[in-house]
């Protein structure tokens, strides 16, 4: 068991990157990324893409993937999210929806619907930690998810970019008094988020199989981080990836493979029905 | 007669007393004023005596039943209905079909509530424009549909939150006559207001309220010049300069 | 307009004579994903709450009414009033948890979508429903078990399907019922201040939408004569049966019939063409495409805005 709590833990840090992504978007611009997850997939396939054809390691390659996903992120807020900030929730949460499914069966027509891993040499090697064994992909994808989450902390809290996205976020005619290029920063930080999942993708597509239906998966994943802890909380979710993660991987310990989607979803139904109220209030997403 | 008696009412949030043991009474008939600087509570009280906001400690009577606990549309149909301080028409539908959802409240046949609404459109003067859209209403118009909305629910008490805001004089004086055609044909009426002219001209009676506790109550004339009151608004240094 | 309707539904009741299998097949369609279109805009246009799962309530309505038939030969006529039932009661513990809490918008999307997944999930694993493989239906062409011989007859009962949701929605429409629940979908708190009940009905609304699903549930499993969990209660049915009101007009009465009519045979058409061997997303990414499209362009749906366009033609104002 303890064996479970190391390696939960481990892919944790992915999940939290995963998260943190997700709240970056929903703090800056109450947009909730449907398409988080299909993102992701993206980043998964871009790694494989370039393992395969470019012989890159995703270790290596993972940048390009983050960078590929920022592009994409901002190119759908700037060309799509933007034109519908003012519209009902409803229709926002359409337009992702619109997103993710493109995204999803672009995906099944260009890659065919067989579950695919990336091959890296780093994925069969094995270590002794005390008493566990550790995955040295998990150690090398857990260790290069913080630091990113890091790196993303620090570009939010540090540099002046960064600073204009947080400001953005908790007030946006504030930002649009003293001159911010709203829009700009709106793009910059779903491009951000989109990122985050460029990344976490390819780091974790050696460990995870993964085939385009995975996204709604890791979606789902994601709305349980980030509900969990607290929409639009940096620090919620991070520490939340690493809880989720943690939970599903005891889960698996105990129950049947299959069930593993039962227990998440069954999660996600308890979680919205008890998220503090105060957290979030009443207030429609 | 009373019409409404709060007692006690207290509401926190978090460490801030938005309103502190507030005891209140509405005659049948009358028109009161609730005035007092922002952040007073006013709104907060609306809120608990509407039913969108949870008492901590207190108790409301209307019309002899308590009203305690009860959900906004419990309320409303025991005969209290409220205004919005910004306004909320429900915008995709015309001023007539906004009217007619409140006046569902009083006949449940879609037909006969129709045509009450469309009485209660002519009344508040809005007759012309009944197939508008109400997103293309100008603010004054709003103010009146959502007067009108609240009326077509057949209340015995209104309560009007701030329904002068942001209209110009001229706008001004035809909701004063307005409300005093709602007040005559039998509504009473609570309420806030930040213009003076208006709450005064208007009211029968004002209470007035500094940080959630009632600092002052009488009629139109004793309140402007309560020391007690031009404290709350001005601060301590202009008491003694207020005129007598 | 009403003597346009007229005409058209009379059209509709001759064309079998007129029609090739492959065009009928068609029309059953049609009309098919227009009755569930029409049962889902009750609660996702007209009350305005986006359910994503409604996949759920065709799977109960027919798996119940495929076991009845199978274990205890109880005919799909009766079993499938159960089916909808049933289907009615999932709606309402949703609905129930859903509006309870407070749940909405994405929230309650969220919801819906999870109690979907779980239904596909636990009935695929439970081997007595057949599992991951499902169940059949022996053709035995007898119309008792809601089986014919004759193509046309199931042309009838889906256009009778989707007449019967279209008045039912058109009923609540005119009614108190409907009333409140747009006012609900433009602003519930101004709703619950003017005295609509919105807990209420939201959950009338719910039900009825769910057991109107759970009876398109059991006429999917005796068409097809077979049933998968991961069809019946999976995502892509989900999205078939909310694109159509959405395209067509969410919130109104004809908006989801036009909505069939429009997008059924594109789908089919792209999956003859593209659905050859495992690009049978293709017609997927379309609806993603105009599901875009219309949040971006046409947010009413294609249906009011036509309505305005022959308004304007024909000089009148509404």
């Amino acid at each position: 068991m303890l064996q479970g709590v190391v390696s939960g833990l481990l892919f944790g840090g992915v999940y939290s990157l995963m998260a943190v992504g997700l709240t970056l978007i929903f703090g800056v611009m109450r947009v909730v990324n449907f398409a988080h997850g299909d993102m992701m997939v993206w980043g998964m396939y871009l790694a494989y893409v370039l393992a395969t054809r470019a012989g890159i390691d995703p270790y290596a390659s993972f940048l390009v993937c983050a960078a590929a996903l920022f592009a994409l992120g901002f190119v759908v807020q700037r060309g799509l999210v933007d034109r519908i900030v003012d519209a009902p929730h409803e229709m926002q949460i359409l337009l992702m929806l619109g997103v993710a499914l493109v995204l999803e069966n672009v995906a099944l027509v260009a890659f065919g619907p067989e579950p695919t891993r990336v091959r890296s040499p780093l994925a069969s090697a094995t270590l002794w930690l005390g008493p566990v064994f550790v995955d040295v992909a998990r150690l090398v994808t857990f260790l290069v998810a913080v630091a990113l989450t890091t790196a993303l902390w620090a570009f939010l809290f540090r540099t002046d970019l960064g600073r204009t996205i947080r400001a953005a976020a908790d007030n946006t005619y504030g930002a649009l008094v003293v001159g911010t290029d709203v829009r700009r920063v709106y793009a910059v930080a779903f491009g951000v988020g989109a990122a985050c999942v460029g990344a976490a993708g390819a780091l974790v597509s050696p460990i995870l199989p993964f085939q385009p239906p995975t996204g709604l998966s890791l979606s789902v994943a994601s709305f349980n981080i980030v509900i969990i802890g607290g929409m639009g909380s940096l620090l919620g979710a991070f520490v939340g990836g690493l809880l989720v993660s943690l939970a599903e991987s005891l889960g698996a310990v105990f129950l049947k493979p299959s069930l593993k989607e039962l227990f998440s979803f069954s999660l996600l139904i308890v979680i919205l029905l008890i998220r503090p109220a105060g957290l979030f209030g009443r207030r429609s997403a | 007669m009373s019409l409404l008696v709060a007692r006690g009412l207290s509401k926190r949030f978090g460490g801030l007393h938005a309103v502190a043991r507030l005891d209140m009474e509405i005659a049948r008939g009358e028109m009161l004023g609730l005035i007092g600087p922002n952040g007073a509570g006013k709104t907060t009280v609306f809120n608990l005596l509407s039913g969108f906001l949870v008492l901590d400690a207190g108790d409301i009577v209307l019309d002899g039943h308590s009203i305690v606990g009860l959900p906004p549309h419990a309320i409303c149909r025991l005969g209290l209905a409220r205004t919005f301080q910004i306004v909320r028409p429900f915008p995709r539908m015309t001023v007539l079909e906004n009217v007619r959802v409140g006046a569902l409240a009083r006949c449940p046949r879609a037909p006969e509530a129709l045509a009450r609404a469309r009485e209660v459109v002519a009344r508040v003067g809005l007759g012309p424009r009944e197939r508008v859209a109400a997103g293309a209403l100008t603010l004054a118009d709003r103010k009146r549909l959502e007067l009108a909305r609240a009326l077509a629910t057949g209340p015995a008490l209104l309560l009007l939150d701030e329904v002068m805001a942001g209209l110009n004089p001229t706008e001004i004086e035809t909701i004063i006559q307005l409300i005093r055609a709602i007040h005559a044909s039998g509504v009473s009426i609570l309420l806030i207001e930040h213009n003076m002219r208006a709450v005064m001209a208007l009211s029968q009676r004002i209470v007035v309220l500094s940080f959630g506790e009632r600092i002052a109550e009488g009629a139109p004339a004793e309140i402007a010049h309560h020391p007690k009151v031009v404290e709350a608004y001005l601060g301590e240094e202009y008491v003694r300069a207020a005129p007598a | 307009m009403k003597w346009v309707l007229v005409a058209g539904v009379l059209a509709l009741l001759a064309l079998p004579a007129v029609l090739s299998s492959y065009a009928l097949t068609l029309f059953i369609l049609i009309f098919f994903y227009g009755f569930l279109g029409q049962a889902w805009n009750i609660v996702g246009g007209y009350a305005g709450q986006l359910s994503a799962g409604h996949a759920a309530f065709v799977g109960v309505g027919g798996y119940t009414a495929t076991m009845l038939s199978i274990e205890l030969g109880l005919t799909p006529w009766v079993g499938m009033l159960i089916g909808g039932v049933l289907a009615a009661l999932l709606g309402a513990i949703i609905g129930y948890l859903g509006f309870r809490f407070g749940l909405r918008g994405f929230y309650f999307v969220l919801l819906t979508v999870a109690f979907a997944e779980i239904c596909r999930v636990a009935v695929s694993n439970i081997d007595a429903l057949g599992g991951p493989l499902g169940l059949y239906i022996t053709f035995t062409g007898n119309p008792r078990q809601f089986q014919f011989q004759d193509g046309r007859v199931y042309y009838y009962i889906a256009l009778a399907l989707m007449l019967v949701a279209t008045l039912t929605a058109w009923a609540i429409e005119r009614r108190r019922f409907g009333i409140y629940l747009a006012a609900i979908r433009e602003d519930e708190a101004a709703a619950e201040a003017l005295g609509v009940n919105a807990f209420k009905y939201k959950m009338l609304a719910m039900v009825v939408s769910s057991f109107l699903t759970g009876l398109g549930g059991t006429f999917y499993a005796f068409y097809l004569f077979s049933l998968q969990p991961n069809t019946l209660f999976g995502i892509p049915l989900s999205v078939e049966i909310i694109i159509r009101p959405i395209v067509g007009g969410a919130g109104t009465l004809l908006g989801p019939i036009l909505g069939s009519f429009i997008l059924t045979p594109l789908a089919e058409i792209s999956r003859l063409y593209l659905g050859q061997g495992g690009l049978h997303g293709a017609h997927l990414i379309a609806y993603g495409v105009l599901l875009i499209g219309v949040v971006l362009f046409l947010p009413e749906g294609v249906y009011p805005r036509l309505r305005r366009a022959l308004a304007r033609r024909s000089g009148q104002t509404r």
